[in-house]
């Protein structure tokens, strides 16, 4: 935040070196993206295909899961919420540091799919801020990594913070 | 009728409701205070030494409404066993089956969570696969169909 604020100070807010830097600084931040994998249900079975050497998420620069949400910045829920593990995602969600982005993997998390029923959480944006969702059950590898560019693309176009 | 259904009938006619083995399958009803003599006998004399499972149904309407369902398996002889006893709703009490068999244990947990069936003489009965602040369970036939209990988040 500092950074920036000096930046701005000295070249304006709308300024050439300004915008320049922050997508520099975007194009930096989408292609390290830290993986959170949070995986409770059959999508985690796509996800590890998606991450496996066929689809290749590394290509994409987020092939590194973190088992450390300190160290996450890419929230991946992946499967059935119930709203017993709620509390859980959310914790988790809160100890990630900023910037931080979640991405909804599957229809489970995206509106509860066909579990319309007492145990499970009906679409995880009930809880927690989501930024892309990736609808199928499960997606294909090619949906995921389609959700991801889009994902990416989001990260490189919106305002930065340093 | 298979002789286990037999001794059983013979052994237990105080205990003892009906019985029928259709497709191979031998299923006996017996009155829910006979459950442990009668598993215990099975259990020591007749070889039936695994508990496959352990379950409950609930026939809402009825006049006992639920019915506990025991599968044993006999490892010796590869036979298996229904046994099944039938509670009601204002008293829904079984005797516990975990002095007989340790997986009893979570079964019975099971079922007390998903249809409020309390086993007498039960370790630790509490719920298992339900959050302890739950109300209700879930899985009788008049638990609302859109009833949410969500821990967190609004109610959707
Ligand atoms: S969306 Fe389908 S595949 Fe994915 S967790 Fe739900 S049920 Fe399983």
């Amino acid at each position: 935040m500092g950074v920036k604020k000096i930046v701005t100070g000295v070249f304006g807010e709308e300024g050439f070196i300004t915008t320049k830097l922050d997508s520099a600084v975007g194009w930096a931040r989408k292609y390290s993206l830290f993986v959170y994998p949070f995986v409770t249900a059959c999508c985690g079975m796509e996800y590890m295909s998606v991450a496996c050497s066929h689809y290749d998420l590394d290509r994409f620069g987020a092939a590194l899961p973190r088992f450390s949400p300190r160290q996450a910045d890419l929230l991946l829920v992946v499967g059935t919420i119930s709203h017993k593990i709620a509390p859980v995602l959310l914790r988790v969600y809160e100890q990630m540091t900023e910037p931080k982005w979640v991405v909804a993997f599957g229809t489970c998390t995206c509106t509860g799919g066909f579990y319309d029923n007492y145990a499970t959480v009906q679409g995880i944006d009930t809880i927690l801020p989501v930024d892309v969702y990736i609808p199928g059950c499960p997606p294909r590898p090619e949906t995921v990594l389609d959700g991801i560019m889009k994902l990416q693309e989001k990260i490189q176009k919106s305002k930065q913070e340093y | 009728m298979s002789e286990i259904l037999k001794n059983i009938e013979e052994k237990f006619s105080e205990y003892f409701r009906e019985s029928h083995s259709k497709l191979g399958e031998d299923t006996v009803l017996i009155k829910k205070e006979g459950i442990l003599d009668v598993m215990v006998y099975l259990k020591n004399k007749e070889n039936f030494n695994v508990l496959m499972d352990l379950t409950c149904v609930d026939y809402y309407g009825e006049e006992e409404r639920f019915e506990v369902v025991y599968h044993l398996y006999n490892l010796k002889d590869k036979k298996r066993l229904r046994v099944k006893v039938r509670v009601d709703e204002e008293n829904p009490e079984v005797e516990s089956l975990c002095s007989l068999w340790r997986n009893a244990n979570w079964f019975e947990r099971e079922v007390w969570d998903m249809f409020g069936v309390r086993f007498k003489n039960h370790p630790n009965l509490k719920r298992i696969l339900m959050y302890d602040e739950f109300e209700g369970h879930p899985l009788r036939k008049d638990y609302p169909i859109r009833k949410r209990q969500p821990r967190v988040g609004p109610l959707n």
